[in-house]
């Protein structure tokens, strides 16, 4: 039974990280507020399984054509070494403490893509409905 | 000059992904797609160009981690089957979806989920 919770709270975080939009943010939550997993237990398993997720989701986006690496290693080489300084600091932070600066984090971000998503509304009306502009971008790939 | 004022700003936005992925063991991806759009890809290629980044960045902050003794084999199996199935899925959605409605459903779980994580 825990075994199948876990695979549910998995599939969901998978479906929204393959398309890029940050699994991790729905499945930390769901891990620790429905599951009682611990927070720095849910951050890790987020990290190792988005791994595997990674390499599949990129040879699907590689495929279509979808990658523009150009200039990434600008920011590969420096995020690559603040996240295992970020990694160590939390390791002495309480979960309950973590969890909270996750919940804020979470609550920002969510303000974010509301912003951004009622943008991407009025912009797409603009160009004539969204889903004509859909068609065009996918034309071009 | 131009190029170098980019590369500064792509490595600024690293450290800040970097730091925040690290310290929330995710939501780096969250933060390099907007990035990406601002440095002119489309959203499409951004959402699938952010995986790229984040990858060896999770991977370095997952070895912290897993160096720090947060393992658990039934949850990391039963987990790590789940997202691999829910991503590929995901990866061939991405090309069927209207980008602003999936944006503004998810900001929705997200704060929920955040208030709860607070109170």
């Amino acid at each position: 039974m825990r075994f199948l919770v876990y695979f549910c709270a998995g599939l969901a975080g998978g479906v929204l990280g393959g398309m890029g939009m940050g699994g991790g943010c729905v499945l930390i939550p769901i891990l620790t507020v429905l599951c009682g997993v611990p927070q720095h237990m849910a951050q890790s398993v987020n990290l190792l399984t988005f791994l595997p997720m990674a390499a599949v989701s990129l040879r699907v986006h590689a495929k279509n054509g979808l990658l523009d690496t150009r200039g990434v290693l600008w920011t590969i080489v420096p995020a690559t070494l603040l996240s295992v300084l970020g990694g160590l600091f939390v390791q002495g932070i309480p979960g309950g403490a973590l969890r909270v600066g996750f919940g804020v984090f979470l609550c920002l971000l969510s303000l974010y893509q509301l912003a951004s998503g009622v943008r991407q509304l009025r912009g797409g009306q603009q160009a004539g409905g969204q889903q004509s502009g859909r068609k065009q971008q996918n034309s071009e790939q | 000059m131009k190029g170098v004022a980019q590369a500064a700003k792509m490595s600024a936005a690293g450290i800040f992904t970097g730091a925040v992925n690290g310290i929330f063991g995710g939501g780096g991806g969250m933060l390099v797609v907007p990035l990406l759009q601002a440095n002119g890809r489309q959203p499409l290629a951004a959402h699938a160009t952010a995986i790229l980044i984040i990858l060896p960045v999770c991977f370095a902050s997952a070895v912290v981690y897993l160096c720090g003794g947060w393992f658990d084999a039934e949850l990391f199996l039963a987990v790590g089957i789940g997202v691999l199935a829910g991503g590929a899925a995901g990866a061939r959605l991405l090309g069927s979806i209207t980008p602003a409605s999936a944006t503004l459903v998810f900001a929705a779980v997200m704060f929920a989920a955040g208030v709860r994580m607070i109170v």
